[in-house]
């Protein structure tokens, strides 16, 4: 029996993403029922400064220096490798997110464990571990069990509470000095996205166009409502990848992040890259076609119907209201 | 530049996907297989860097229902060669692919100094992983995804590229060539190509087709069960006709104070 579950930090911009304190909750509840300890690595420059949050891990291991600017799945491995052989560690946690995407695989190409994408829960029951993902876009979820309980997996952000995750206690810290081992990729520089004419993390309505939406003139209509309700119109990433919109107007896991009082989503299916960026709107409405849409299950109400039958008829009756 | 691209069907989400009687697996005659999206663009942008800076495309796909489409489709765009791996792959996961793909490039000599070995960035179905990453250690070459640009510079033979991070936040990497990187999405929307021209190239251009055996690589372990989504959490739907569904609608947004 392994001695260990160890959970990988994830942070962007100085600031600890929701989803590591999510992964040290679900880590602890894991650890305890499996009577192991609970480890947490924290890389970048400045890493020490964020570690006493993480007292809910029993050791936290700490890589600070000037000398590692970005997260590099290469740099990540050699420094997790290392940790996970010498304090015999069965279970890996990662965040789901781009920072630290390409980890998981390659550690686990290089440990010879599974990986397993996409989680959204992990149960341990009857001394095995099951890994419940999320695929097909959202309308698939596959089980898979592991009877060793050995493997790394890749936490989707928002499925576990991350207030579990926190605690006031000050963990053991150890620091790790940077490996030094050369790296086949260099980084060069950030490239900060253009403002845009407006700031979607700051409207308290968003009317969100996806794909469903058809043509790039049809966007008018989220304009036309978005004129009579207020706030502004953003989208789902195709819409962002066909020129459509500028980037600036992306939610998801490669663009925004948002929180506002309404998102209506028009013909977006609900991809869980799509989820990340705007499950945390305080009402959410969603048109779609397809009654199987994934959106669905994050919306507070549904509207299964073609937008072109409910949006213009809306913004008439909104119209006659005022 | 000699540009190796990896493509792969998958089923079509946004038509109903049926789970089959082994519950394991999708069922097949309901799928409506379509190429991965994020591999469009990485055709795409393999075509983009040969206009741009010349050299060889080749695109390689295992064998799988309508992937003769793609490929030609991809011939269509300009690219050189089409290969179709053909053998009894389709319960393989993507370790075990990753397996083939790089057996197959060292076998036939194809990592060479000008090499860039492409692939969409994360399929829909991607239960473990990247393929690249597990490509990238069998290969021992540099390995990068999530990449929206990439420029060559043939007097160091190395790419630059760009990795997306969050936000809209991007960091730019130099990477030597031979390497494999991910593709997210291509400068430019994936051109569209006349069903016209696609027949045309069917009569002039062929796809490649080898038979590679499956012996000494593990399939690796399939999943125990695919289920749907529990219905827990699900919308308050609003039903009835446009006119009850836009009155009901407008109910809320007055009783949220959002109008
Ligand atoms: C690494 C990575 C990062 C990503 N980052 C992001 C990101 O930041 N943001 C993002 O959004 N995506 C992101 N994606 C892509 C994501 O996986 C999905 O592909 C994308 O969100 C799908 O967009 P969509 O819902 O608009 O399109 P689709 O999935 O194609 O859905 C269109 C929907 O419209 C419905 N529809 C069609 N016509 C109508 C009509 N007339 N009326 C009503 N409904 C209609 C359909 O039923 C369907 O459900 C990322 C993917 C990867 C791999
Ligand atoms: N079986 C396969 N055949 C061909 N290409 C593949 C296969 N599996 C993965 N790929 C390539 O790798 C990309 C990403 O898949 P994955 O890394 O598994 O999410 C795919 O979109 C393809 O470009």
């Amino acid at each position: 029996m392994s001695k260990g579950i160890l959970v990988l930090a994830d942070h962007t911009k100085e600031v600890i993403t929701d989803v590591s304190y999510e992964m040290l909750g679900i880590g602890r509840k894991l650890a305890d029922s499996m009577n192991q300890p609970l480890y947490s690595l924290i890389i970048g420059d400045g890493a020490e400064k964020f570690a006493s949050g993480f007292g809910i891990a029993d050791k936290v291991f700490v890589v600070a220096d000037k000398k590692i600017e970005i997260a590099i799945p290469e740099l990540i491995v050699q420094i997790l490798k290392k940790i996970v052989t010498e304090n015999d560690i069965s279970l890996i946690l990662v965040a789901g997110t781009n920072i630290s995407s390409g980890v998981g695989p390659l550690l686990a190409a290089k440990l010879d464990y599974r990986f397993i994408h996409f989680c959204k829960n992990l149960i341990y029951e009857n001394g095995e571990l099951m890994a419940t993902s999320q695929l097909f876009g959202g309308k698939i979820f596959s089980e898979t069990v592991l009877n060793d309980c050995k493997g790394i997996f890749s936490i989707l952000p928002g499925s576990f509470p991350a207030e579990a995750g926190k605690a006031s206690r000050f963990p053991e810290i150890i620091d790790i000095p940077h490996p030094d081992d050369g790296l086949k990729i260099k980084f060069k520089a950030f490239i900060e996205p253009e403002a845009g004419d407006v700031d979607v993390t700051k409207e308290s309505i968003l009317v969100s166009v996806g794909r469903g939406i058809g043509s790039s003139d049809n966007i008018s209509i989220a304009d036309e409502l978005v004129e009579i309700i207020g706030g502004a119109v953003c989208a789902s990433r195709p819409i962002i990848d066909q020129g459509w919109l500028p980037l600036s107007r992306q939610i998801g896991k490669s663009g925004m992040i948002v929180k506002p009082k309404l998102y209506m989503a028009l013909g977006i299916s609900g991809a869980p890259e799509h989820i990340e960026g705007m499950k945390d709107a305080e009402l959410i409405i969603a048109v779609n076609k397809d009654s199987a849409a994934p959106i669905f299950n994050v919306a507070q109400y549904g509207i299964c119907a073609d937008i072109d039958d409910i949006v213009p008829m809306l913004i008439d009756k909104l119209k006659e209201r005022k | 530049m000699n540009i190796l691209i990896f493509i792969r069907m998958v089923a079509d989400v946004v038509e109903e996907l049926k789970i089959a009687d082994d519950f394991k697996s999708l069922d097949i005659d309901w799928i409506r297989f379509r190429l991965s999206e994020t591999d469009e663009h990485a055709v795409e942008q393999a075509i983009l860097l040969k206009e741009k800076y010349g050299g060889m495309v080749t695109v390689i796909a295992l064998d799988a229902p309508e992937v003769d489409d793609a490929l030609y489709n991809a011939l269509a765009k300009g690219a050189d060669r089409a290969i179709k791996i053909c053998g009894d792959w389709m319960n393989f996961r993507s370790p075990g692919i990753a397996k083939l793909f790089s057996n197959y490039i060292k076998d036939e000599n194809l990592l060479v100094t000008q090499t860039l070995i492409m692939s969409g960035s994360q399929a829909i179905d991607d239960l473990e992983g990247e393929l690249i990453y597990y490509m990238g250690e069998n290969l021992n070459i540099p390995t990068c995804g999530i990449v929206t640009s990439v420029n060559y510079r043939s007097d160091f033979n190395l790419i630059n590229v760009y990795k997306e991070f969050a936000g809209g936040l991007r960091g730019e990497f130099e990477i030597n060539l031979p390497a494999i990187i991910g593709i997210q999405a291509a400068e430019k929307p994936p051109r569209y190509i006349p069903i016209a021209k696609i027949r045309a190239i069917m009569k002039t251009a062929k796809i490649e087709e080898i038979d590679i055996p499956d012996d000494h690589i593990s399939a690796g372990k399939e999943v125990n069960r695919l289920l749907e989504p529990e219905v827990s959490g699900r919308a308050t739907m609003l039903e009835g006709s446009p006119d009850e569904i836009t009155a009901k609608l407008i109910e809320i947004l007055s009783e949220k104070a959002i109008i």
